[in-house]
Formats: structure tokens, sequence, C-alpha cells
């Protein structure tokens, strides 16, 4: 086993954990709560527009959209980590069939494995500084990294030869 | 049975029960669930313009089922696809834990048996509820899942463990898979990796173009929904209602098609690595591997075509799920049919 591969394999299995050890923490002791504040919120806003008072209803309906853009950045952040920590460990095994020197491939492993912490990382840290543009820009930047190693392992895997 | 063959199988098992659950859910849940959201809606925003507030607990209370009834079936058919994907991938990376046997076995058992409760688990949410529980929040059904979640953690530090001592040692603990490079596992390495990429691309495409977009446009529909009922209008509150589903829809449409392509792609290069286990002909495996890409670029292309094309593309989104599965049911025959060779070397020890 290569050290690229170790990186890959090591690295997804870290970041499998990670991932799983914050869905049950968040699904243990905080989903509960926001659903049912996502849930209160939505029926209030109705509640007080039938009562004819509109400030209040507005006021709900921001709560809502608040809870609501928290609840689908965990629930993102949690599947991503998961996801990207899969597809690392996978190609982790697949990775001997990639194309290039040893060097670069360690060099993509670290791509991977930095975009797919920071990426969600980024979505997670949204939930505390709302439409914040440097987390938006992290998001983008880390997930940007991602698919451009993967593209390199995709063209890796078509390659025939390794150059020197 | 060995503890690769044994993950082999309960992952590939995992996978075609959590994707045929899926197919079952999309067909006779999904639709109906959507309408009865929405007729719902249109009762609270006709509750909001008689001036009852009295009427809208028992709207609320029934829109929170729908909600949960939705979502807990989704996360079962997830889970449970996401479990087999992780046998699948310690299957794989089982020569290089340095752990016992027997151990090994028991550990793929458990793993097994946690991805199961798992999906039980959160299925049974939505029925079970809060009955009998200690708990303000937290129902029987949901310690099932959070424990089973639990017993997946703890196999995977184990497992992270044995990785360690085979990294101190370099003595694989039993033989490798063979190197084989046949046309099945060549075309299902590269598809597989050309469907991760399309889905990494989408996933990027709709996050940049529509995420933030459409949730505005949610706050958005629902300010005006509640403003039509407030002024009396019932029609034009119950076009914001067809405008909620709607765009519930497209956000519905555009992330399963990311999350299945995605989900797909990585499926094919797991299934890339087991085909020594698929003791079948050259012939069949080719054939389940061309059923198994076509599925995975029929399904995601439809879903998103059922934006355009209403349920005749998704009618045709559940046949690209269905050659999957049969795809996958065909290659478990396989690894059904394969004994001895791999298992021995298994048992009796790895080579350097």
């Amino acid at each position: 086993m290569t050290g690229s591969q170790r990186l890959l394999i090591f690295g997804g299995m870290a970041l499998a954990a990670f991932g799983m050890l914050y869905g049950l923490h968040y699904a243990a002791l905080v989903e509960h709560r926001m659903l049912d504040r996502l849930g209160g919120s939505l029926a209030q806003a109705f509640t007080d527009a039938a009562a004819r008072n509109s400030a209040s209803s507005q006021a709900a309906l921001e709560s809502y959209r608040s809870t609501k853009y928290d609840y689908v950045r965990q629930v993102d952040a949690h599947s991503h980590w998961i996801g990207l920590a899969m597809t690392m460990i996978v190609l982790g095994a697949a990775f001997g069939h990639v194309h290039y020197t040893e060097s670069l491939r360690r060099t993509i492993a670290l791509a991977l494995l930095a975009g797919g912490t920071l990426f969600p990382l980024s979505v997670i840290l949204q939930t505390y500084q709302h439409d914040a543009v440097l987390l938006k820009a992290l998001a983008v930047a880390s997930s940007g990294l991602v698919i451009v190693s993967m593209a390199a392992v995709a063209w890796g895997f078509f390659r025939r030869t390794t150059s020197a | 049975m060995s503890a690769r063959r044994l993950l082999v199988f309960g992952g590939i098992a995992l996978v075609a029960a959590g994707m045929l659950f899926g197919d079952i859910f999309a067909v006779f849940v999904l639709h109906q669930n959507a309408g009865q959201q929405g007729a719902a809606l249109l009762a609270a925003s006709h509750a909001v313009a008689a001036g009852n507030p009295a009427l809208l607990g028992p709207i609320f209370t029934q829109l929170g089922g729908l909600l949960e009834d939705h979502g807990t079936k989704l996360d079962a058919h997830v889970h449970m696809i996401g479990a087999g994907y992780l046998a699948l991938i310690l299957a794989l990376v089982q020569p290089y834990i340095a752990l016992a046997a027997a151990a090994k076995k028991s550990l793929a058992a458990l793993f097994i048996a946690g991805g199961t409760l798992l999906s039980v688990g959160i299925f049974l949410i939505h029925y079970v509820g809060l009955a009998y529980s200690p708990f303000a929040f937290i129902g029987w059904a949901s310690v099932l899942a959070d424990s089973a979640g639990a017993l997946l953690i703890v196999v995977l530090v184990i497992e992270a463990w044995g990785f360690r001592s085979y990294l101190r040692t370099r003595q694989l603990a039993e033989p490798a898979l063979p190197d084989d490079d046949s046309w099945p596992r060549r075309a299902l390495l590269g598809g597989g990796t050309l469907l991760v990429l399309l889905g990494f691309l989408h996933g990027a495409w709709y996050a940049g173009a529509y995420l933030y977009q459409h949730e505005q446009m949610e706050t958005g529909i629902l300010d005006n929904m509640l403003a039509a009922s407030t002024a009396n209008d019932l029609p034009a509150a119950a076009t914001e209602v067809v405008n909620f589903g709607n765009l519930a829809g497209a956000r519905a449409v555009n992330i399963a098609a990311h999350s299945h392509v995605i989900e797909f792609g990585l499926l094919a290069i797991l299934l890339a690595f087991i085909q020594p286990f698929v003791f079948l002909s050259e012939k069949w495996r080719r054939r389940w591997t061309q059923l198994l890409l076509a599925g995975s670029l029929i399904l995601p292309a439809f879903v998103l075509l059922e934006l355009k094309f209403g349920l005749l593309a998704g009618g045709i989104a559940d046949v690209g799920g269905l050659l999957v599965i049969v795809a996958l049911v065909g290659m478990l025959v396989g690894v059904l049919r394969c004994t001895g060779t791999l298992d021995a070397g298994a048992s009796t020890g790895g080579r350097k």
C-alpha cells in the first residue's frame, strides 16, 4: 500500500467516524428540538396571521427561515462528511490504477482530504454566521478543490502509463 | 463464510434492499405525501382567511406528521444504502485489518446487524412516536436507531485500530483480492468515476445557481401565501400553495439527482473491486455491469426530467432504479455461488 493510499484510506476512515459522531450527537441532542422549532415557527406564523397580527407573523416566519437555514446545513454537512469520506476510502483502494507518479498522487490525496474536511466545515460554520461571504468563499474553494482532484483521478484512471 | 464475504454479501443485500425500499417509497408514498402536504397548507390558508386560529392546531399537527412520515422513510432508505456501502468498503480493507479471523467475522456480523437495525429504527420513528418513552423528545424507535448508529461507530473504531496494527507490522491479515483486469472491472471503475464526477459538477452547479435563490423563494412564497390569505384572496393563496409545492419539487429532484448519481458511481467503483467474489461467467458479469451502469444513468437523469415531464419521467426513473436492483441481485447470486478459495485464504492467514 502506497503513502497516497494510506492517506486516503486512513483519512477517509477518520473523517467517516467523525461525520458519524457528529450525526449521532446532532440526532440525539439537537435535531428533535430543531424540528420542533421549525414546525412551531411555521404554525405560529399562520396562527398570528389568522389573528391579524402581522408583525408577530413576520417574526415567526423569519424564525422559520433562520431555523430551516441551519437545519439544511447541519444535515448537509453530516452527509457530505461521510459521503466524501467514503469516496476517499473507495478511491484509496483504487488508487493503484491512477496512472500518475506517487508524488502527484499524494498531492491529489492531500487535496481530497483537505477539500473533504473543509467543505462540510465551511457549511456548518455558516449556521453561526448566516450568509458570511468568507465562509461561502471557503465552501466554493474547498468544493472546487474536491472537484478538480476528482477530475484528476478520473483522468488518471484513463491514462495508460505513468509519466516520470 | 469469511468476514470479507459476509461483508460483501451483507453490503450488496443492504444496498439492494435500501434501493427496493426507495423505489416502493417513490411509487406509493412520495407523490401522495406531497399532495397531502399541499392540501394541508391550503386548509391552513383557508383558516387564516377565516380568521380562525383554533383550526390551525390540528392542521399543523397533520402537516408535522406528514413531514415526519416523508423524512423518516427517506432517511431509512439513505441509511440502509449508506450502511451497505460502508460494509463493501470494509470488505475491501479486510486484508489490512490486523485482527483475529473470528473477531473480524463477529465485527462483520455486528456491522450488518447494526446497519439493518439503524434503518428499521428510523423507519419506526413515525409509527412508534413517544409511546412509553421516558424522554421528552426521543421515542424508543429513535433509541433503537441511535444505539444501532453507535454500534456502527464502535465497529468502525475497532476496524481502524486493526488497520493501525497493520501499519506497524505491514503483514497482510489475509490475501489481497486478485488484481484482475476484466472488462466488467474496468467498465465499473471508469464508469463509476465519471458518475461521481458528474454528480459533483451537478451539485456545484445547483449550489451556485439555485440553493440560495430557492431558500429565499421559500419564505417569499410563504409570505405571499399569508398576505393573500389575510386579504381573503383564496385563489391567490391557492396559487402560492402550488408554487410552494413546485419549489419543494424542484429542490427535491435536484438533490435526489445529485446524491443518486454520486452514490451509483461509488457503488460501481466498489463493485469493480468485489468482482472476484462474483462467481459468474464473463458474459453474465458483463450483462450485470451494463445493466447497473445504464440504470445508474437513467435514474438521476429522469429524476431531473420529472420537472418537465412529470410522472412519465418519474416512472422511467423508477425503472432505472429497478435495473440497478436487478443487477445487484444478479451479482449477489454470484457472491452466493463463490465459495472455497478466497475464504480459505482468509482463514489460513495472509501473505506479505
